[in-house]
């Protein structure tokens, strides 16, 4: 795999030569592979909206870059739209940016700023509100008589409906209730599988990244602190409750088992597998 | 970031400025500016920039500050000096084409762009002295009376502590609402006139339906907090005059008088 | 003990879309909470379980039915305020409910509309930031706070009226993990120092196993209510009405299939550990 998107000793530093000012990232450098599901995870502060909000150029990096392809996305700023349309982000809490009449209008918006031909927008819109799990009955509501989950949505289809090679969700299923928020995830990881393009979420629930992608990155105190797969990343569990993060509860109950002297992967992250990993020691006891 | 503005911004601090009663500054602030419109020549001004050169160094507030306040509004004072340098009747000094510089001119110019300038840095360290709330409280106490006239004045002063207390707020909204839609390819920043203000559409339909969505959760949770009105209200903290107040506010009454006496004499 | 909130039969339904029949959100609700308990009120979205919240202290009127708070029948106006002082409402929009630029001024507010004299709201409120750990914070602005600190500063707001009870409406729902902790830690704190009842509505498992008595609601119902040892054990259940048992549960129904003999009721990660060591010996 080659990586989509490379980031470069980026550094943001808000209200520079002012009293408050911070950095909100700092030297991160990090790779984005092609046609891979990432996890982003780290607490609030950490700067992940900070470091999200330079992958589709909306922030421009203090120092440092970002390369998508191979080219910086800042060599021509004029050009910044269509790194935005290339890279599509989907804000926390997206439901409230909608503002068309209609479903189709709004999830059209992004695809009519790409200055696409009817026909292409209505295939993409339809496309699009499939991906995210909605009917075509939809289409013609107004937005703002749906439900919370619904909204939401139709807020990701906006974005999805542009196409993009790299997909960013930041914290998708915030306030969902479990069975939104598994039926959401189900979307998502279905609309990778189909796609295969590249899908980046961000999130500061352990269980949700653990169960659902490729790899994790994990930021803290405006830096990358980890990265590797969920259980490389796991295996550390203890440096991860040390940055303020919790790992999922699995985890710590084998960790616990570990510590009391039971031969089982401290890593583990899914209840099939340390279901699997106790049956196989109880086997191996009789 | 668009959250960083100055408006009418606040500097806490302990200094004898920041301790007095807002109510005092308020009239105070009245008193100034009645002040500086009285006065006429270099004497008098000289006293009025006297006296904002004391309430500088007694509200400890720095003084770049100040300027930096001055920033919004210097279009208006340049034309205001430009006008009054070129349109002034008297003696010409120099002139070329249509227009005449008159020694008079010059003299009105100066003292308009003096006026400006110091009726802006004295209005501000009002503002910069004192808390939004208590200037809230302040106006709320001082125009108390006007409630016998049926002047709503708790419910004006509630609308101006919420107001302030939800700017920073909206403009955050806005900041993200704003980079949603650019995420989607908005684009605020070409086109014509007519095509700007409709690019703002997207900004401003979610962000009405989220001040009212917000007005709409902020009354409930007031009222679970058993808000009904300014009836039968207590306050945490009651307005008090120290001696400090009359004291101050009697040195300002001297320097009134003392200024109507000089522009009287035509100084 | 008496109880601080009773409901009889209660019904509810919002004024439905033109055209449409109303769809009860709320259909035949009875329930008492103890004064002093500390009661999770769990369901999916939709399932009433907000509505119900706001009959408690007014905010909604019953359609059908009767909701007394400590013996006030909520439907008399001229009881509302007292009404409104003994239960406190902590809501989900952390940024939505506080009405003042300054943290004590925030929390002097409730007080303020009671007609509290000065002195008594300045102690009542150094009391209610102490209660919640806020007490750093008296003369900062509020919206530099992060979001468990706001949801603080709210319930500073409500136990500065000296409530005998409060309800946290989702109030964790918009909060990261560490701002839900806080949060909770508070909530539970007050609730086993001040005797204060607490009425938390959630839908979030590991808050639930909190409290000492979990109701699950659905399509305006209760469907289970019990302690959360034998309410939370009910996996197959609880995801069909939308919502997850913890994992510690589903592990241990995993286990017993594979022949462990384990408790289904082992919620805590140490009780956990504990009851598979046991199996496994």
């Amino acid at each position: 795999m080659k990586p989509i998107i490379r980031v470069e000793n980026l550094t943001h530093t808000y209200g520079e030569n002012t009293p408050f000012c911070r950095s909100a990232v700092k030297d991160v450098n990090m790779e984005i592979m092609e046609g891979e599901f990432l996890g982003v995870i780290g607490h609030t502060g950490s700067g992940k909206s900070t470091l999200i909000q330079h992958l589709n150029g909306l922030l421009r990096p203090t120092s440092g870059r970002i390369l998508l392809g191979d080219r910086d996305i800042w060599e021509d700023p004029k050009k910044i739209r269509d790194v935005r349309f290339r890279v599509g982000l989907v804000f926390q809490y997206p439901e409230y940016q909608l503002f068309e009449e209609t479903v189709y209008k709004d999830v059209a918006f992004g695809p009519k700023n790409m200055g696409l031909d009817e026909k292409e927008i209505d295939r993409r819109v339809r496309a699009a509100l499939a991906f995210s799990g909605l009917g075509e009955e939809l289409l013609e509501k107004s937005p703002f008589d749906l439900s919370g989950g619904q909204k939401r949505r139709v807020a990701i289809a906006g974005v999805i409906a542009m196409e993009p090679e790299v997909l960013i969700l930041d914290e998708p299923s915030a306030g969902l209730d479990p069975a939104g928020r598994r039926s959401l995830l189900e979307n998502i990881r279905a609309y990778h599988r189909e796609k295969g393009t590249t899908v980046v979420m961000v999130s500061h629930s352990m269980d949700e990244v653990a169960e659902n992608v490729d790899r994790i990155v994990v930021l803290a105190n405006a830096g990358v602190v980890m990265s590797g797969a969920p259980h490389e990343v796991f295996s550390r569990a203890q440096e991860l409750m040390d940055v303020g993060l919790n790992v999922p509860q699995v985890t710590q109950v084998a960790m616990e088992l570990k510590r009391r002297g039971v031969d089982i992967d401290p890593a583990v992250y899914t209840v099939a597998d340390l279901r699997a990993g106790l049956a196989a020691l109880k086997g191996g006891n009789r | 970031m668009l959250k960083d503005i100055t408006l009418g911004q606040y500097f806490p601090g302990n200094s004898l400025a920041h301790r007095l009663d807002p109510r005092t500054k308020l009239i105070l602030t009245v008193l100034y500016i009645v002040i500086l419109f009285c006065a006429k020549g270099f004497v008098s001004y000289g006293v009025v920039a006297l006296l904002l050169l004391t309430g500088i160094k007694v509200s400890g507030v720095a003084p770049r500050a100040l300027v930096r306040g001055l920033k919004p509004i210097l279009f208006i004072i340049c034309f205001t000096a430009v006008l009054n340098l070129f349109y002034t009747p008297g003696e010409a000094l120099a002139s070329f084409w249509i227009f005449t510089i008159t020694k008079e001119g010059i003299v009105t110019a100066f003292f308009m762009v003096l006026r400006i300038t110091m009726l802006i840095m004295g209005t501000f360290l009002l503002t910069y002295t004192t808390s939004p709330i208590a200037l809230t409280d302040g106006l709320e106490t001082l125009l108390g009376p006007l409630k016998r006239v049926k002047v709503p004045v708790h419910e004006l002063s509630m609308i101006m502590s919420i107001a302030l207390r939800f700017i920073p707020t909206l403009i955050e909204e806005t900041d993200k609402i704003m980079s949603a839609q650019k995420a989607r390819g908005a684009d605020f920043e070409s086109g014509n006139l007519l095509q700007r203000a409709r690019a703002l559409v997207p900004i401003l339909v979610p962000l009405f339906i989220s001040a009212f969505r917000r007005a709409d959760e902020l009354a409930v949770a007031m009222e679970c907090r058993c808000y009904h009105g300014g009836e039968g209200r207590t306050k945490l903290h009651v307005l008090r005059y120290q001696l400090r107040d009359y004291l101050v506010l009697a040195a300002y009454g001297g320097v009134l008088a003392a200024v109507l006496i000089l522009a009287r004499l035509g100084m | 003990m008496s109880d601080i909130i009773r409901t009889e039969h209660l019904t509810f339904a919002y004024p439905p879309d033109e055209g449409k029949d109303p769809v009860p959100a709320l259909d035949g609700v009875d329930l008492s909470i103890r004064q002093g308990s500390f009661v999770a009120i769990l369901g999916h979205n939709g399932s009433g379980k907000s509505t119900l919240a706001k009959h408690m202290n007014a905010v909604l009127l019953p359609g059908g039915g009767r909701v007394w708070v400590d013996g006030m029948d909520t439907l008399d106006e001229a009881l509302l305020l007292e009404i409104r002082r003994r239960v406190g409402m902590v809501f989900q929009n952390p940024d939505n409910q506080i009405v003042a630029n300054v943290v004590e001024e925030d929390v002097a507010f409730g007080p303020e509309n009671l007609g509290v004299a000065t002195a008594e709201i300045q102690a009542r409120v150094a009391a209610a930031l102490k209660a919640v750990g806020m007490e750093a914070f008296t003369l900062h602005a509020p919206h530099h706070l992060s979001g468990g600190q706001k949801q603080r500063i709210a319930i500073a707001g409500v136990i500065a009226m000296e409530p005998a009870c409060i309800v946290l409406d989702e109030s964790t729902a918009m909060l990261d993990p560490a701002g839900r902790r806080e949060v909770l830690d508070t909530v539970k704190t007050l609730n086993r120092d001040k005797g204060i009842t607490v009425v938390l509505i959630t839908h979030h498992m590991d808050e639930a196993a909190m409290a000492d008595r979990v109701v699950v609601m659905d399509r305006g119902r209760v469907v289970m209510d019990g302690p959360p040892r034998e309410i939370l054990v009910r996996m197959e259940e609880l995801r069909e009405i939308g919502l997850d048992a913890p994992h510690t549960v589903e592990l241990l129904h995993g286990l017993r299939q594979e022949g462990f003999d384990v408790p289904l009721d082992a919620l805590g990660i140490q009780e956990c550990a504990e009851a598979i060591l046991r199996a496994l010996a």
